[in-house]
């Protein structure tokens, strides 16, 4: 990842910054552009939102091939969280065991290092989930 | 020092990372007795930061409970200080990238401030500054570090991570702070020089002309200020690099062990630096009740001493079934992890990340 990509996604990594359409209420993340369900009836009406950071888990896996970055912390869980919003987010799931983790289970964003662009480069950091304390 | 306008502490919050490992872990592996230098050295585990965590994130989650607990927004925040000695950029502030993450930026101040473990408390000072002379409403000042001892030495025993975070202003105070004043001077005890990954230290003189001469000094002066004596505190909290020093200089100073037992959290998570002295009043503030005053003295190598004469208020009721985990309950959540998954996790392991 480059550093202007990075720094161009910064308010949705670091806050979780969507989108609400103004005319169904639905909320997006990622951010778009068009309502999918409005369509036209969504330009302009795109309003940004901050998720709530909460959610449930839906589904989660462990992966024991990581992606490079994520070689210190493998084996690690990745889950697929239903927000408060009714929006999906997939994220990395830490502070947990893999035994200990049940769908439904309540969770909620963290900010944490996520890799970084090089020894020397910038570090990235954005949202990785945990257990509600 | 007093401010002219009342000024105090409108939230706080703070944040360890749950990983810990025990003296005799770390003694297995260089032929030490581990629980014998823990005994000595009264520490009975560390917490260790995983791979993902850092000054920045160890902050953020501070900065973002503390702003939670305090029902404002990111935007009302005018300046942000973040203490520590193991700020993941030599140059680019942590600071910028927490008033992100909270959405404080960008109409807001930001700096990182550097005093050993002394540098959270000096952000303290500064928010004091700027709040009572009406230049801003809230500031907020945070002391985290994940510091590191070099493999094998005293250090290694002790260094470990975490933050809190602690918001800055002259209404809606949860405590107040009457005094303060700090003690300063040029004391060669402890230093880590530009490039390096690991400090030095000075050994024994860490002790009696350091952290004792300094911590006597500044607390006598604070109480000379407020007309006090240790019988009008109800708790006290100094620097914390071991469980032993604390306690001999509460002794000294004529504070009782029970003053000091519910900011001493050095016995169960370690030295976390510009993190104790916050952490140990966040535990402190966590278990007071309305009235209570805490008498603060944190500990900076290099050298110097920053004392705070705090009274706490009523509106300390109102956080206390709030949903910010308390330090306790954050402390609580730990697991165990041996010298080699350690190793892996602080970066000790050559070509590792």
């Amino acid at each position: 990842m480059t550093t202007p990509r990075f720094w161009r996604e910064i308010e949705q990594r670091y806050r979780g910054i969507g989108v609400q359409c103004e005319n169904c209420s639905r909320v997006y993340f990622p951010p778009r552009e068009i309502c999918p369900h409005c369509r036209r009836k969504s330009f302009g009406r795109m309003k940004e939102k901050e998720l709530s950071g909460k959610g449930k888990i839906l589904t989660y896996t462990k992966v024991h091939e990581p992606h490079p970055e994520y070689k210190m912390l493998t084996p690690y869980i990745m889950a697929i969280i239903e927000m408060e919003e009714n929006v999906r987010l997939t994220g990395h799931l830490v502070d947990i065991d893999y035994e200990d983790v049940k769908p439904g289970m309540e969770v909620e964003v963290t900010m944490r290092r996520l890799g970084e662009e090089s020894p020397k480069g910038i570090i990235y950091y954005g949202y990785k989930l945990v257990p509600v304390k | 020092m007093r401010a002219k306008e009342k000024v105090g502490i409108k939230s706080y919050a703070g944040y360890v990372p749950r990983y810990r490992i025990t003296p005799k872990e770390i003694g297995k592996v260089w032929g030490k007795d581990g629980e014998t230098m823990g005994r000595g050295l009264r520490i009975n585990s560390k917490s260790v930061p995983s791979p993902d965590e850092d000054v920045v994130t160890i902050s953020t989650q501070a900065a973002t409970w503390a702003l939670e607990r305090s029902k404002l927004d990111g935007e009302d925040i005018g300046a942000i200080y973040v203490g520590s000695e193991s700020h993941p950029y030599a140059v680019k502030p942590t600071a910028t990238i927490v008033g992100a993450s909270i959405g404080a930026t960008p109409l807001m101040t930001a700096a990182d401030f550097e005093f050993a473990c002394k540098a959270g408390t000096a952000g303290f000072q500064t928010c004091m500054g700027l709040v009572s002379s009406g230049m801003m409403k809230n500031g907020m000042a945070i002391g985290a570090d994940t510091s590191q001892g070099a493999p094998g030495d005293a250090l290694e025993y002790s260094a470990a991570a975490g933050g809190a975070a602690y918001i800055i202003g002259t209404e809606d105070l949860l405590a107040e702070i009457n005094y303060t004043c700090s003690y300063t001077t040029d004391t060669p005890d402890f230093w880590r020089r530009e490039g390096k990954k690991y400090p030095s230290h000075g050994g024994r003189f860490t002790g009696k002309p350091a952290y004792f001469k300094h911590i006597t000094e500044c607390t006598r002066n604070i109480m000379k200020e407020s007309a006090t004596t240790p019988e009008d505190y109800d708790y006290a909290v100094f620097h914390q690099p071991n469980g032993k020093f604390p306690v001999k200089i509460a002794g000294k100073l004529g504070f009782e062990k029970e003053q000091i037992e519910p900011g001493l959290l050095v016995t169960r998570i370690g030295n976390t630096y510009s993190g104790a002295v916050p952490l140990g009043l966040a535990s402190t503030l966590d278990q007071s009740e309305p009235g209570d005053r805490i008498l603060v003295t944190a500990y900076g190598s290099g050298a110097g001493c920053d004392s705070f004469d705090i009274t706490v208020t009523d509106s300390i009721e109102d956080i206390k079934n709030d949903d910010i985990p308390s330090i306790q309950e954050v402390i609580s959540d730990e697991e165990f992890i041996t010298y080699s998954i350690y190793a892996k996790y602080r970066d000790k392991i050559e070509g590792g990340r």
